[in-house]
């Protein structure tokens, strides 16, 4: 990221403020269909602040400019047997988008994947921003080290306001070494609640699972359960080995060793496959675990829903037919869901806050964006 | 210290504000004689004292709010206390002010180990969060020095870490929901027993802002599962470089200890006076701990040997049992006390790029020479967080004066090489004026913009954090 094109940015945005003139943040545009509908004309591109500033294997992290594709920094950290800990998700497939998914995309709507289970979000792993907030001002917060509690956390507040607080135009990261194994434990033909039972059975085991999923019946493939160890060759084969053993009630069990097929059976959980080039409506359902097979009953009780669990029953996929509100199955139910693919995209996808909550947030963007030109009405 | 002019209308008001407060609490929860406020005058940064006008202890968030909702109808200032265990004043109070401590509310609320969490009131110290639910294996990961003692709203409110949170992250990443008071008296809910959240991270920003943006009297936190074992292993090396290198290299092999400490020499020959711990005399010490069954213990330990030996240690002891391991961890345990033994101090913790590490240690070796001050180094060193042990005596004027010059100076050159002034304390009133070092006005406006949406008033603990040049505009409106 060159200080030049940050400066433009800000100009642009700054000129914008004066003028009045909303303004949509657009990067490699794979995500720009999450969240409500924010149909602007006028666009503000982060492609400019790209590459990576800093990178230090030995103290674990990586600082890029917002438009730097993600792919490029996966494959910086590979070359030094290190990874993002929090396994971002690519949102192509299930949205039917084009282009190179963005670092600046990610944090901005704070996408994680299977990982977060064991090792938190996106926010988690952030540990600086820089970002151009509504009125052209330039503002950093937190920094380069991973403990970092100087002056209050705009960084977490940054992750997953998408944009509407101001444009992110660099990133820091704490990243993680790579695991040099993989093992997968595997079972058929779970119905939900039980395979639910048995992540959890898994999740507190002290074996620390790194990946635990459900992908329920679709079509004439078999239900599956997914559990996901990581580390150390001998330490994995003996994690695989005890945890097999402890859930062998459970029935037909085998353990994917293979790093390639892990690789495939992750991303499968991660991209929601199963959802891809489905003709449906799907929601992404945010709750505690237990109550996980709950909404997908409640869900299939009203209509045609397919499911998927990750982060140990805790996140639910959920596909069901274009128009559906998935939130009238949240109720009584403490949790949020959020509408991610529909046919028409003007439906409202964000949940409405309650009342003192919404005031907060609403106040905090009139800070920082005081005349509400920043992607203005994603967020509700 | 600077603290801002206490409100005299305020003050003259006091009876009147007690007569109300004893409307809402019983007669025990609201302190005012003056013996009595004085128990409330400092934290653990003890250097600076002022007693509260009064100090008030409620029980339930309902008397929380209904106190939050008299001060804030009345302009009287409110400082948040959790157990009062803060190294960086965050808890001190003005001479003006309701100190709003929570201590009575300490109770679990609820424990769910197949959704992994508990729900507890925020006045629980840390240590009984894990001692709620260690009879199933489980513990709470954030686990700073003074767990026995402070209270999970100070942790909050600080964002705390300790020794272990390579693994397992800091406060904020083992917080799910909590129920916050704000200063007008409104109860909100933030968070809950699941992971992701709708809206903007206000749970993130709340955590870690010193108890300036409302008072949390719950929280849900993530409980995990106890691994099988630990075992640490202690070396020594000549120079405090090649210790830097080690660690560097460990972490880049792929190995993920979950703690790192480092202790330079002045540090280790205090702790071998005090606690003979055994240890070698070497220029640097390094303890790293690992985690899993015995084998996978063995396995990541030979790793880590492996790597140390091409640093040429001058000692490699490696636990291998319950009883080695407590005599490696003996002596960093003592560290503190055996410094106290020596001196008064101060303890600092400025984080650095752990690259950075001979560079800083050197020129802090440099200005202990300039300031006449020893100074000993005992640290996290996995994840940069350093914590300069400054000796000096308060009892010789100018001293404590001349310590506080110094621990700038330290916390200045930690922001020179890309650190910043506090990675697990806080701001507090201690480093309060240090800010704008780390920090552009931009930076701090941006901060203090959050502070108006939730406290506008600026009646929160307002004189922390910020520059009191910073704030006074808002402060004073």
């Amino acid at each position: 990221m060159t200080q030049t094109a940050e400066q433009k940015l800000a100009d642009q945005v700054a000129q914008a403020h004066s003028n009045g003139q909303k303004l949509r943040i657009i990067g490699g545009g794979t995500r720009q269909s999450l969240g409500n509908i924010c149909d602007i004309a006028t666009t503000v591109s982060t492609l400019d602040l790209n590459g990576i500033s800093l990178y230090e294997p030995g103290a674990l992290t990586v600082v890029a400019g917002a438009g730097t594709p993600v792919e490029d920094i996966e494959k910086a950290l590979a070359a030094e047997g290190q990874r993002l800990p929090f396994e971002p998700m690519d949102h192509r497939g299930l949205l039917g988008s084009q282009g190179t998914p963005t670092i600046g995309g990610v944090v901005a709507c704070n996408v994680s994947g299977p990982a977060r289970i064991q090792v938190g979000s996106c926010r988690d792993s952030l540990i600086g921003v820089r970002m151009v907030d509504g009125t052209g001002s330039i503002i950093k917060n937190g920094g380069r080290v991973m403990k970092n509690v100087t002056g209050y956390d705009l960084v977490k507040l940054a992750s997953g306001s998408f944009g509407t607080l101001g444009v992110l135009t660099e990133v820091a990261f704490k990243v993680l070494p790579a695991s040099e194994a993989t093992a997968t434990i595997k079972i058929q033909g779970l119905g939900d609640e039980v395979a639910v039972a048995t992540l959890s059975e898994a999740l507190t085991a002290p074996y620390d699972v790194s990946g635990a999923a459900h992908i329920t019946a679709q079509d004439t493939k078999d239900a599956t359960t997914l559990i996901r160890l990581q580390g150390f060759k001998k330490s994995v084969a003996y994690r695989a080995e005890k945890l097999k053993e402890q859930l062998s009630k459970a029935g037909d069990i085998s353990v994917v060793t293979a790093e390639k097929q892990n690789v495939m059976l992750w991303k499968t959980v991660r991209d929601v496959e199963a959802f891809h080039k489905k003709e449906t409506a799907v929601w992404r359902i945010s709750v505690a675990p237990s109550d996980g097979p709950k909404v997908a009953q409640a869900l299939r009780d009203i209509t045609d829903a397919q499911v998927v669990y990750d982060w140990g029953g805790g996140l639910v996929w959920a596909s069901v037919p274009y128009g559906t509100d998935a939130r009238s199955a949240l109720v009584g139910i403490d949790g949020y869901a959020v509408c991610i693919r529909d046919q028409d995209t003007s439906a409202q996808s964000v949940v409405p806050q309650n009342a003192a909550i919404a005031k907060i947030e609403q106040g905090l963007r009139a800070k920082f964006d005081p005349k509400g030109i920043l992607n203005t009405g994603i967020m509700g | 210290m600077e603290m801002p002019k206490p409100d005299i209308t305020v003050l003259d008001r006091k009876s009147e504000i007690v007569q109300k407060l004893l409307k809402v609490l019983p007669k025990d929860a609201v302190i005012f004689e003056d013996r009595e406020t004085h128990a409330y005058e400092c934290d653990g940064l003890t250097a600076y004292r002022c007693a509260p006008m009064i100090a008030v202890l409620p029980s339930t968030t309902e008397e929380v709010s209904a106190v939050l909702k008299i001060c804030h109808a009345e302009g009287v200032p409110v400082v948040p206390r959790g157990s009062g265990t803060s190294l960086a004043g965050g808890a001190l109070p003005t001479e003006d002010c309701v100190i709003l401590g929570i201590a009575r509310m300490n109770g679990v609320l609820e424990t769910n180990y197949d959704d992994r969490y508990i729900r507890v009131q925020s006045g629980r110290t840390n240590l009984s969060v894990t001692g709620a639910v260690e009879a199933n294996d489980f513990f709470y990961a954030p686990d700073p020095s003074s767990q026995l003692a402070c209270a999970i709203a100070g942790n909050v409110a600080m964002n705390s870490g300790g020794a272990h949170c390579l693994k397992y992250g800091v406060t904020t990443n083992n917080l799910l929901g909590i129920k916050m008071v704000m200063m007008d008296g409104e109860v909100v809910d933030i968070g809950g027993a699941y992971l992701d959240n709708a809206g903007l991270d206000l749970l993130g920003v709340i955590c870690g802002s010193e108890g300036q943006l409302g008072v949390v009297t719950e929280a849900t936190l993530r409980i995990l599962r106890k691994p099988e074992g630990a075992r640490p292993i202690l070396m020594g090396f000549n120079s405090n470089e090649v210790a830097g290198a080690c660690v560097s290299d460990i972490i880049k092999a792929g190995v993920l200890p979950v703690a790192i400490e480092f202790m330079d020499k002045p540090c280790v020959e205090a702790v071998e006076d005090f606690a003979q711990a055994g240890y070698p005399t070497a220029e640097a010490v390094l303890i790293v701990e690992v985690e899993g069954s015995d084998e996978e213990i063995d396995e990541q330990l030979a790793k880590i040997v492996a790597i140390a030996k091409k640093h040429d240690p001058v000692e490699l002891r490696e636990s291998k049992s319950a009883e080695e391991s407590a005599a490696i961890w003996a002596g960093r345990k003592a560290a503190f006390g055996a410094m106290g033994r020596i001196n008064d101090y101060m303890c600092l913790d400025g984080t650095i790029p752990v690259s950075e590490l001979p560079l800083v240690l050197r020129r802090i070796g440099e200005m202990s020479e300039q300031y006449g001050l020893k100074v000993a180094n005992v640290f996290h060193a996995g994840d940069g967080n350093m914590h300069p042990l400054i000796l000096f005596d308060a009892n010789k004027p100018g001293d404590l004066e001349l310590c506080e010059e110094f621990g700038a100076d330290i916390l200045k050159l930690c922001v020179e090489v890309g650190g910043c002034l506090t990675g697990e304390h806080g701001v507090g009133v201690e480093k309060r004026d240090l800010m704008s070092t780390q920090y552009t006005d931009a930076d701090l406006d941006a901060q203090m913009r959050v502070k108006d949406v939730f406290d506008p008033k600026w009646l929160l603990n307002a004189a922390k954090v910020f520059p009191l040049a910073s704030s006074d505009a808002r402060r004073s409106a």
